[in-house]
């Protein structure tokens, strides 16, 4: 496995693909003009950048709830959720598991309706799947008849981009998470972590301006998790995406985020909304400062009190 | 070793055996052997002993013999060939429309409404049953055969198509959906490749019945084919023959089933790889 550069990555993924043209027409997808992404880059590369967010509302969840019904016994997932989220922001999720955090990523990607309220991605509400929200699922959900490099493809294909042009960037996409080399391999053939990763490259090959990420390092061990969370932050700041992350890592959560949202146990509800206001770029070092220890512990202090107060009864059911 | 369970010990068996050397072989192909040489040294000791009349069951030697014979002269050569071929046409045509129907029943849900309930209900049907009836109208020539088989062939691989088209995780349908994809596209990428691997054990499942359904519609009625010189060799009390011919019978069989092994661990090559883990 090729280990994460974790040192003057800045300049390798130009998040654009290799020719300049727009996509061919009849995609969905938005491309931020070139003249904001080439200032983007010279920012990321003197130094830091200047905060993304224009103030306008990427992602606005209203009032949503989902309440599963299977035959006489129905499962309340969500209740009530309201979260704003404004373009360019960096979003953590953090609850305890089976508290709908999965089921928001569904609704918010149009996958299914909720039964409650409603959302609305960039001013425009969501009625069905849309392609503006790159996913990364919480199993990485490979096709085993295809190879890395061609799963990573697979959006260009179907969003029907120009595939050449695209090509380059998935390659780079791939050397980015660590996956240089393994093009040709077979997803049956990586371990669960790899997969893991060829599945974030698929996630940000589009570039769709939102980017949702379902527990993506859940497989990973604990240095390979670091090492990717600062790519992570990377990638978020060179592209302005709008990024909505699950975790159930709390260091995780604050290392990477602009704000943390607590969820309660199921029915999942915001317990809290926390702003972390530590400067960018952070680096591993920053994990040791008193104030990102102090956020910590007051998001673990909230979630053990939701435990105690029930709620654990669905660890095993979820899986 | 005993303590373990029985699971275990076959899993883990297997490749310890492998590094033992020599006592492998021994078991994997010398035991077999020896077992297939016992077998045969018995039944040819026990017809020779109680003088059994070669038209009620031949020795082993006088069926190789036949076997032999039959095909250094060139005799077999004609009617292998007619059998195979209605075998292996009926098989490619029936395989063919199992194939389109199933895609055409779960494409379109008024297709499904139209055609499905006569593959249910068909579906436990013997369909050498309509032999004879195919024979009357189609003759005693191939025709006939081929269709007996495409027939048979015809149902195993609906079936299973049907099956695999429908099996996709909803993961997978979730991962297209985000994307948008159309119908088509969800076709395409997912539904199609998925339904590969239970496509190929409904072509596994035919291919045996292929080859009895060209024997039935012979046997029903017609001029040439293996199965018209079984009934021959029957009638002639040539029971050596007949057994030879059974041997050319349960070669073809393994002929084609290689075949589409073959072919099929080269087009699904994932599912190998995945049942492993
Ligand atoms: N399709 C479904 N049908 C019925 N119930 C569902 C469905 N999907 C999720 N649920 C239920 O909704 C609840 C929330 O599930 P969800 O997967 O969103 O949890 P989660 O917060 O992502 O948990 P984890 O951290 O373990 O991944 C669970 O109790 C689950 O059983
Ligand atoms: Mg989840």
């Amino acid at each position: 496995m090729n280990p994460v550069a974790t040192t003057e990555p800045r300049e390798r993924l130009p998040l654009r693909p290799a020719s300049d043209g727009p996509p061919r027409q009849g995609s969905t997808m938005t491309i931020p003009d070139e003249q904001d992404r080439k200032s983007e880059h010279s920012a990321a590369a003197g130094g830091e950048r200047p905060r993304a967010s224009s103030g306008r509302k990427s992602l606005s969840i209203r009032d949503v709830s989902m309440v599963f019904t299977r035959a006489e016994h129905s499962v309340h997932a969500l209740d009530h959720i309201d979260i704003d989220i404004e373009e360019g922001q960096f979003i953590s999720v953090v609850g305890p598991s089976g508290c709908g955090k999965s089921t928001l990523l569904k609704l918010v990607a149009g996958l299914r309706p909720p039964t409650g309220g409603e959302i609305e991605i960039l001013g425009e509400k969501v009625k069905g799947p849309r392609s503006d929200v790159g996913i990364v699922f919480q199993s990485p959900v490979l096709l085993p008849w295809r190879t890395v490099l061609q799963n990573v493809m697979l959006p260009i294909e179907v969003l029907r981009l120009d595939h050449s042009a695209y090509k380059a960037k998935a390659r780079e996409l791939l050397d980015l998470v660590g996956l240089g080399g393994f093009e040709k391999a077979y997803p049956q053939e990586l371990s669960g972590g790899m997969q893991q990763r060829a599945a974030i490259a698929r996630a940000l090959v589009y570039d769709a301006p939102i980017l949702m990420m379902d527990e993506p390092f859940g497989a990973l061990d604990a240095m390979t998790r670091e090492q990717m969370n600062v790519e992570v932050q990377q990638i978020w700041e060179r592209s302005g995406k709008t990024v909505v992350f699950i975790t159930h890592s709390i260091p995780e959560a604050v290392f990477l985020a602009d704000r943390v949202i607590v969820m309660s146990p199921r029915p999942g509800r915001v317990l809290r909304d926390l702003h972390i206001n530590m400067p960018r770029p952070r680096g591993l070092d920053d994990m040791l400062t008193p104030e990102f220890g102090e956020h910590v512990r007051e998001i673990r202090g909230m979630l053990g009190k939701a435990d105690a107060a029930g709620g654990r009864d669905d660890r095993q059911t979820n899986w | 070793m005993t303590d373990r369970p029985i699971g275990e010990v076959e899993i883990l068996g297997a490749p310890t055996e492998e590094a033992s050397g020599s006592g492998v072989s021994w078991e994997r192909f010398g035991l077999p052997i020896f077992v297939l040489f016992a077998l045969m040294g018995s039944w040819e000791g026990i017809v020779r002993f109680l003088e059994i009349p070669g038209y009620i069951l031949p020795p082993p030697t006088a069926i190789i013999r036949a076997f032999v014979s039959g095909f250094l002269t060139g005799a077999f050569i004609p009617d292998l060939a007619v059998t195979a071929f209605q075998a292996v046409f009926g098989f490619l045509i029936g395989s063919f429309i199992g194939l389109s129907l199933g895609v055409i029943i779960v494409l379109f849900p008024t297709m499904e409404r139209i055609i499905y309930p006569y593959v249910v209900a068909l579906q436990t049907v013997p369909k050498v049953a309509l032999a004879p009836l195919l024979v009357v109208w189609f003759g005693f020539g191939m025709t006939s055969k081929v269709i007996v088989v495409a027939l048979v062939s015809l149902f195993p691989v609906l079936v299973n198509v049907i099956a695999g088209l429908r099996s996709v995780d909803q993961e997978r349908l979730d991962l297209l959906g985000a994307l948008s994809a159309t119908r088509w596209q969800i076709f395409w990428y997912l539904r199609f490749p998925n339904s590969l691997p239970y496509f190929f054990a409904g072509l596994n499942t035919a291919v045996v019945l292929s080859v009895i359904g060209a024997i039935v519609g012979e046997f029903v009625g017609a001029t040439q084919g293996i199965g018209f010189r079984i009934l021959q060799a029957n009638y002639n009390l040539d029971i050596a023959g007949a057994f030879a011919l059974f041997m050319v019978l349960s070669l073809l069989g393994l002929t084609l089933h290689g075949t589409l092994k073959f072919i099929e661990r080269r087009t699904v090559f994932w599912t190998a790889t995945q049942t492993t883990h």
